[in-house]
């Protein structure tokens, strides 16, 4: 605690001392999935690399979108593209509460003035199949991070048992740097020659993005999308293991998941546009879910997933 | 004799789990530690968010040594049973003494325990504990298997006397017990160890922890009460938050806090929630306009600046709470003052039930009750009507969406901002009401209209469509609503004809679900379920519908709907004398006034449907029968109707008019004539105004000419003519009685 680092200056240096922590704790730091999605928990690198006895160990930021929390820019903290910063580790080390901590006073925050608190959060992702226990952690009542401990994905019993960290990234840095308004936040160093606000890179595209997402975006064109990813999803699961071309044992898991996360963005959009009725949502969520449990029943049947040859025989 | 020392230290336990849990472990442990003979004087537990301790004082320092001596069978029985005999108590031939008995010679087994130390009773019953604890919701973490509320970090388990302390050897899954425990998570993480229950307490409060919660929520409540009194203000009393927040903290730091001007005219309800809810922070109210203007928020923890940052934190973090708040607020006041049709509309898209349509359908049939029930209740129709139609328009809200426990008042807020009448404003906030035996009824004729109607249709439409509750399964809480009915009637004296309402409103959907699963046009379904209202029915000819009307509505939907109806009115019925049995009357004396015949099918009549008609007469039948003289009556009636029910079955006939005075042979059957020509003439104006009172006592009052003639007459007399004369006699009592309750319903 004695050395504290320097309050960081910007949105960015607060992402970079992330990266570097937990990189110095050991963590692979992946770049964000080349995809939509609406939270980190859905790159491949937690939810499938959660599944299997494989050890695990990775940390990234993560794009995510959230068409219904649009608000043209104009609400001081939402936002429909928002990012999330995420580790998974597996297994959950027995000290990953103080890694967690560890990891906060990087970012400045001083742990002898502030009140850090680990309130009761279970979480679930009903999309996902995926269930946890843990908190969200509190500093000075303000939620800064969820903190789970995975116990099923995709419908599969989590053996061993990862631990997920999920920071908010906007608003924690807005609580660390000061900013009541998330547009208003410096972005880059703001001494730089060209100092860059949060605003000045995402207010535009809020407003672009809140307009399309709730008036315009066809919604005869989203259910498609549905219906095909839908589709192609269950087409690739149902394909043989073995490669007719290369002769090869090649269970195309990701290449099906990545049909999963667009089926799920497509609902998500569908939603936003309000074309959606209570009763249909569970119905649309249940599929997606179902999408989510054949990857991850593909997913275990892969080496990254946890099978080998010798397993199976 | 040692104390025992429990302490299960873990990552943080969520607050409404902990007192449970440390109930729990006191509970498993000690009942462990007395079944295996090790008793002890005084017991314990605490809890904090990431400890639960036991502290057992005065433990036997072994279990005493127990000697049980088991009968076997005779020596010479079959090998097999002397096999079984041995393997059951461990031991073998040699081993067992052959005693003589009367019966012969007889195996006995003399099985000795010896004594355990306490030690190895400890630590097999902690670990059992642990093992099978049972938190509402465990986990497991890393590569293990264990089970625990969070990951399971340290066990400290030390027996101490005089003499010093040991540690009680353990391990579950790795976890190896200890004497070392740790202080506040921030202000004193070093690790420490202890050697007695004393010991520990000293130590953890020197490192920031207060272990007993109790002492922590007095803590809190103390200085925020202070806090608040220097400032001329008051907490607002809550005893589930303070239970909460004393189990978030190990070392609370009460913090009283500002609400920006912005937001002190929310109204206070969301100001409470929103501040309980997301931040768990206690509202305090000015003393003198009740205004909420501060907060109180705990932390976990001193810090140099004497929380200067940690409040300036939580200020923040509710204003962009209560700026949300706000948002809601004056975005959904636009709505309110615009009408609320925007409102109303969405709710056409919110599915109530799939068999039953949507919110917006259903507050269709709603406001058309509600218009109905309006003269019977003694409120404007229209009024009424659109009450109904607004009363749940804030569901719609954003306010509500936020914070659903606010639906109802918001309604109230949002109607009242629209310049309508109070009185269809409070509808939105009373509708709901009662919500169980001891909330308020509603008083106000339009919210009782509302009230009334809202629970009316979803018993009816679940009805129709099948969905009663059964058991303890009961997911659209009908009986609570049927209660609400049953209370609102009663307690505002309404008269209505329930089991005719129940079939209008059954028959209305059943023909609605009929028309609507053939697929005929919204417009047909419609005009048809407007046809096809029973009221209208009679008048309903020769309309193109004709058939389809014939076909469901005088067929197979109809006897449904009749069918339906009873059973819902029956269901109310049960739920009356479940309501009534607390207030002291017997679920008899309410079948006694419901007086449906046995064996006959079940149907309204003006003596069973009017619920406030039904209650005051089970009212006057009570009262009577506590009497001597009600009491005596039933067994004269009993008698009555016994001898007449014999002599009707012998002899095949009716006994039921005729009785003359002139065949009266003793004074005793004259004064029974003359006291019946009275009671009948008092009791059937009676009845016909419900003067119950009068009727009843009217009819206690025939106990004592029907005593003394049951005393002194024989019915069945030798001579015909009088024996018809008397059971005739009789009859007449019977009838009389039945007239004002179904006596034969009566227990005892």
């Amino acid at each position: 605690m004695s050395d504290t680092p320097q309050t960081p200056r910007s949105f960015q240096e607060i992402i970079l001392r992330l990266q570097t922590y937990w990189a110095g704790k050991g963590c692979a730091v992946l770049q964000p999935y080349d995809m939509e999605v609406g939270a980190g928990t859905f790159h491949p690198a937690t939810t499938l690399r959660s599944l299997g006895t494989n050890p695990w160990s990775a940390a990234y930021v993560q794009p995510s979108r959230r068409p219904t929390d649009g608000r043209y820019g104009e609400n001081p903290n939402r936002l429909q593209h928002y990012y999330q910063y995420q580790v998974l580790i597996k297994p959950s080390p027995p000290d990953l509460q103080e890694l967690y901590l560890g990891s906060l006073e990087a970012i400045g925050i001083d742990m002898a003035l502030h009140d850090i608190r680990f309130v009761e959060d279970d979480w679930e992702s009903p999309t996902l199949g995926a269930w946890g226990l843990g908190w969200e952690v509190w500093c000075d009542g303000m939620e800064v991070s969820q903190f789970t401990y995975f116990q099923q994905v995709g419908g599969h019993d989590c053996h061993p048992v990862s631990g997920e960290l999920t920071y908010g990234l906007e608003r924690l840095a807005m609580y660390v740097l000061g900013v009541d308004h998330v547009m208003d936040m410096p972005f880059n160093d703001p001494d730089a020659g060209i100092a860059l606000s949060y605003g000045d890179i995402f207010k535009q595209t809020e407003e672009e993005y809140a307009r399309w997402n709730f008036d315009v975006a066809n919604t005869d064109v989203l259910l498609r999308q549905f219906e095909e990813a839908e589709a192609e999803c269950q087409k690739i699961l149902s394909l043989a293991a073995e490669d007719p071309k290369t002769g090869k044992r090649i269970v195309m898991a990701h290449p099906a998941y990545d049909q999963c996360i667009k089926a799920s963005h497509m609902f998500n959009l569908l939603d936003a546009r309000g074309v959606i009725s209570v009763t249909e949502r569970q119905a649309y969520i249940g599929r997606v879910r179902a999408l989510a449990k054949q990857c991850a029943d593909a997913f275990v049947q892969t080496r990254a997933g946890g099978w080998s040859p010798e397993a199976s025989a | 004799m040692p104390d025992l020392l429990i302490e299960l230290f873990s990552e943080e336990i969520p607050a409404r789990m902990q007192k449970r849990a440390s109930e729990d472990l006191q509970k498993l442990v000690t009942n462990g530690l007395v079944e295996a003979g090790l008793t002890y004087a005084s017991a314990a537990a605490f809890s904090t968010p990431r400890r639960l301790v036991l502290t057992v004082e005065g433990l036997l320092g072994e279990s005493p040594t127990t000697r049980e001596e088991r009968k076997g069978p005779k020596a010479d029985a079959p090998e097999k049973a002397i096999e079984g005999f041995l393997r059951g108590a461990g031991l073998s031939r040699d081993q067992v003494e052959e005693r003589e008995t009367p019966k012969g010679n007889v195996l006995f087994a003399v099985i000795e325990k010896p004594g355990r130390p306490a030690a190895d009773i400890i630590a097999e019953v902690l670990e059992n504990t642990v093992r099978t604890f049972p938190w509402p919701k465990s986990m497991r973490w890393g590569g293990g298997a264990l089970k625990w509320v969070r990951p399971l970090q340290s066990i400290l388990c030390i027996l101490a006397d005089e003499a010093g302390h040991s540690v009680v050897p353990l391990d579950v899954d790795g976890i190896a017990s200890g004497d070392v425990t740790r202080g506040h998570r921030f202000m004193a993480p070093d690790p420490f160890s202890v050697t007695s229950f004393e010991d520990y307490s000293v130590k953890l409060k020197r490192a920031h922890v207060v272990l007993d919660p109790a002492e922590r929520a007095e803590a809190i409540w103390n200085d925020a009460t202070n806090m608040a009194f220097a400032s001329g203000l008051e907490v607002v009393e809550d005893a589930g938050l303070l239970a909460e927040v004393a189990g978030l903290v190990e070392w609370p730091v009460v913090l009283m806090g500002r609400i920006g001007d912005d937001f002190l005219e929310l109204p206070p309800e969301v100001l409470q929630t929103s501040m309980k809810e997301h931040q768990k922070f206690f509202s305090v109210r000015s003393t003198k306009t009740g205004r909420i203007e501060r907060f109180v928020t705990v932390a976990n923890r001193e810090t140099a600046d004497q929380g200067a940052t940690i409040l300036a934190g939580n200020e923040k973090v509710l204003s962009a709470r209560l700026a949300d708040a706000k948002f809601f607020w004056e975005n959904d006041l636009r709505v309110a003052k615009d009408d609320m049709s925007v409102w109303t509309q969405a709710l056409e898209n919110v599915t109530f039930h799939n068999k039953l349509g949507s919110q917006a359908d259903r507050i269709e049939r709603i406001a058309a009750l509600a218009r109905e029930l309006a003269s019977v209740v003694g409120a404007d129709p229209d009024q009424a009507e659109e009450a109904a139609r607004l009363a749940k328009a804030d569901l719609s809200s954003e306010m509500v969406y936020e914070f659903p426990e606010l639906q109802g008042l918001m309604g109230r807020y949002y109607i009242a901002a629209s310049g309508r009448d109070d009185a269809i404003a409070a509808a939105a906030q009373e509708h709901y009401s009662p919500l169980g035996p001891s909330d308020d009824v509603p008083t106000a004729p339009v919210s009782v209209a509302v009230a009334l109607a809202d629970k009316l249709d979803t018993l009816t439409g679940f009805w129709a469509i099948d969905e009663k509750p059964t058991g303890s399964k009961d997911p659209f809480a009908l009986r609570r609503a049927a209660l609400g009915v049953i209370r609102l009637v009663l307690e505002n004296r309404v008269r209505v004809p329930l089991g005719q309402w129940i079939f209008m409103r059954l028959a209305r959907t059943n023909v609605h679900i009929e028309f609507t699963s053939k697929k005929y046009s919204t417009d047909e379904v419609s005009k048809l379920v407007e046809q096809v209202d029973p009221e209208l029915a009679g008048q309903f000819r020769n309309s193109a519908f004709q058939q389809r009307y014939d076909h469901y509505v005088t067929g197979a939907t109809l006897k449904d709907s009749e069918a339906k109806s009873i059973d819902l009115l029956t269901f109310f019925h049960d739920r009356l004398k479940v309501y009534l049995r607390d207030q002291g009357i017997r679920h008899d004396i309410i079948d006694a006034c419901i007086s449906i015949p046995d064996g006959a099918p079940a149907v309204a009549t003006p003596n069973n449907d009017d619920l406030t008609l039904l209650v005051k007469r089970a009212k006057a039948l009570n009262e009577s029968l506590s009497t001597d003289d009600g009491e005596n009556l039933i067994q004269g009636f009993k008698r009555a109707n016994n001898i007449l029910t014999q002599a009707e079955d012998a002899d095949g006939v009716e006994y039921s008019y005729g009785a003359d005075v002139k065949f009266a042979e003793t004074d005793e059957e004259r004064t029974l004539f003359a006291a019946l020509d009275e009671a009948e003439a008092k009791i059937a104006p009676a009845m016909e105004t419900q003067d119950f009172t009068i009727a009843m006592s009217a009819m206690a009052k025939l106990r004592t000419p029907i005593d003394a003639f049951f005393e002194a007459v024989q019915i069945n007399a030798d001579n015909q003519t009088i024996r018809r004369n008397r059971l005739n006699l009789l009859s007449r009592i019977r009838t009389l009685c039945l007239s004002v309750a179904d006596l034969t319903k009566i227990e005892g």
